[in-house]
């Protein structure tokens, strides 16, 4: 298990060195980049959905606020963009406790149409307030005015600053998994009367969980700002945004550590190459195909493919035990 | 005057929001669950009116039916191939069950029909009638007297009829309804046909006055969501009160703050209402 994870490590580490020979090396490279960003944002839906089994849709304007902040104080202050990630992070948490408060008490439908209600209510907000851009849209610096402003034309430094907070997201959900907070969660996520009737403080611990998704979500946010260097409605606060998130959580494994990352795997590339394939007239192809495999996750394999593998390896593991018996 | 006839005309547009409410609320009443794609029903409603405007000609009589019917089939073929499945299983697969088919209709119809706004071709009703002073297109009267009409007939048959009294049982305890012989599997299938189809006819309804597209789905399913709150969930009493009111809200605050506004003070006063009031107006906590 050990040489598993350094071995996942190792490959992550040396992947930009590794496709840098290649004929496509900086494309190949920009991919490693979006794989990882996605990854981020799975991972921190998956705290809220896969864990604590919370269903926002509407993740979207956490993602949109860390976007939005750093572009924000550069265009009006000419501050360096990372500046804003804090301010982006604070919002998130407001937001999430102005909806996680009062929702939380309620069934877990509530939440669910409170984040697709307020996501839609902030899109519309922000595509019709100049100060934000209104349906244009924000930009960042064009060119560095020096290492601050995070500009980079290779996509090599930007893919080992995602690395490294995608890191730190799995590390802190990891360290979570094994404290109370992720046994509480998941007691809450397998049958929230009986969590509650053993003494667990339900409300509490869901607004925990929430806090902590929506912040790492506004970090995945700043930092896709930060790379591409533009914002606007569709592609900071679109439902497509939450979409992603949650489709690529529930492909890999909500509620595992690795699912995430997994998904963002296989979905990235197959986005990247669907779209090259079918030009333009392909994207709204793809989204039939998301709705689709999002129905089909949720009939037939609610743990994802990390769930399916692990029982595909439990049934192996038996065949072998009664074959040795039989022999 | 004319904010009488902004009143007249949102309590008309109000009564159609009773109208697919009363779908959403009546599934929820008989097994807690929210439909995420309800207001793709509404949409495809729209475009099933269109194409039996296209294919068989007639008039809203003509093309509400086939709307109505063309729901009907679709909300039990949803109930029997996914949601009987997804409703033993976790609290992720039920709401992205419809969340994921809401991506898939609605993205299914930007391709079949492409993302432009249309309009129904030509239909028998058009034109305006003075009542005492206020203009009232008759589109609009005739949408929002069928669709009161129509949510009434449905709380009637709910209440007084013998399949309404089955479908009650089960919401009321589904296990003491099997004991009494009902079919729980029966009345939810037909309670998502019903659903379903309420949202068709109001889609057909709506699609008499107001150009659409595949996009509209996403607000009106929204809009549901605020209705059965603010009704307070299961109640279809509740449901069209409320439709009223949010009908009535949406159009004071397009005329007072203009077009844009009129979605953002309807969520807005959803989140209102989570804070301080989430049994809603008629129901209890």
């Amino acid at each position: 298990m050990r040489w598993g994870w350094l071995a996942l490590a190792a490959m992550l580490l040396a992947y930009p060195w590794l496709v840098a020979g290649s004929a496509s090396g900086a494309f190949l490279q920009d991919m490693g980049a979006l794989v990882l960003l996605a990854a981020i944002g799975a991972a921190a839906w998956n705290v809220l959905g896969g864990y604590a089994g919370q269903i926002s849709v509407g993740h979207a304007m956490f993602f949109g606020a860390g976007a939005y902040m750093p572009l924000l104080v550069y265009q009006h202050w000419q501050l360096p963009p990372l500046l804003g990630m804090p301010l982006g992070v604070a919002a998130s948490l407001v937001v999430a406790i102005i909806i996680g408060f009062p929702t939380f008490r309620l069934s877990g439908h509530y939440f669910s149409m409170a984040t697709i209600a307020v996501a839609e209510l902030v899109r519309i907000v922000v595509g019709n307030w100049d100060f934000l851009g209104a349906a244009i849209g924000l930009q960042g610096p064009a060119t560095a005015r020096g290492w601050y402003d995070f500009v980079f034309r290779s996509a090599v430094p930007y893919y080992y600053l995602f690395l490294g907070v995608l890191a730190l997201l799995l590390l802190v959900t990891w360290q979570m998994q094994r404290s109370r907070l992720g046994y509480y969660l998941r007691a809450v996520r397998a049958g929230e009367r009986a969590a509650r009737s053993l003494g667990v403080p339900v409300r509490r611990y869901k607004l925990y969980a929430l806090m902590l998704s929506a912040g790492f979500t506004s970090l995945a946010g700043s930092l896709y700002a930060l790379k591409t260097g533009f914002v606007d409605p569709d592609s900071g606060l679109g439902i497509l945004v939450s979409v992603q998130m949650i489709i690529i959580a529930a492909l890999g494994g909500a509620g595992t550590l690795l699912g995430p990352l997994l998904g963002a795997m296989i979905l990235v590339p197959l986005q990247t190459a669907t779209n090259t394939w079918l030009g333009g007239s392909g994207s709204g192809l793809t989204y039939i195909v998301y709705g689709g495999v999002i129905v089909l996750i949720a009939r037939f394999e609610p743990g994802g493919l990390v769930e399916l593998w692990h029982r595909q390896a439990t049934a192996r593991l038996m065949r072998r035990g009664e074959a040795r018996h039989a022999a | 005057m004319i904010l009488l006839q902004v009143v007249v005309g949102g309590l008309l547009l109000g009564a159609v929001y009773a109208l697919f409410s009363s779908g959403l609320t009546l599934i929820w009443g008989m097994m807690n669950f929210i439909n995420f794609a309800h207001g793709e029903f509404v949409m495809l409603g729209m475009y099933a009116a269109l194409l039996a405007v296209l294919w068989i000609g007639g008039g809203p009589v003509v093309f509400g039916l086939a709307a109505a019917l063309g729901l009907f089939l679709l909300g039990v073929i949803v109930y029997f191939a996914l949601i009987r499945e997804v409703m033993r299983g976790p609290m992720l697969a039920q709401i992205l069950s419809t969340f994921g088919l809401a991506l898939l209709l609605r993205y299914a119809a930007f391709w079949i029909f492409s993302p432009n706004f249309i309009t129904l071709p030509h239909t028998a009703l058009a034109g305006t009638i003075n009542l005492a002073g206020i203009l009232i297109s008759i589109p609009q009267l005739v949408a929002g007297l069928a669709a009161a009409v129509l949510a009434t007939l449905m709380h009637v048959a709910l209440m007084r009829t013998a399949v309404g009294s089955q479908l009650r049982a089960v919401a009321e305890d589904r296990t003491a309804a099997m004991l009494m012989g009902i079919r729980p599997d029966r009345m939810q299938a037909l309670a998502w046909g019903l659903a379903a189809a309420s949202a068709g006819i109001a889609g057909a309804l709506m699609a008499i006055s107001f150009p659409f597209s595949p996009a509209v789905g996403e607000t009106f399913a929204l809009t549901a969501f605020v209705v059965v709150t603010l009704g307070g969930f299961g109640s279809v009493p509740g449901a069209m009160l409320a439709g009223l009111i949010v009908g009535l809200i949406q159009a004071l605050s397009a005329y007072w703050f203009g077009p844009i506004y009129k979605d953002v003070v309807v969520y807005g006063l959803f989140v209102a209402l989570l804070w301080l009031r989430p049994q809603g107006l008629l129901g209890t906590a």
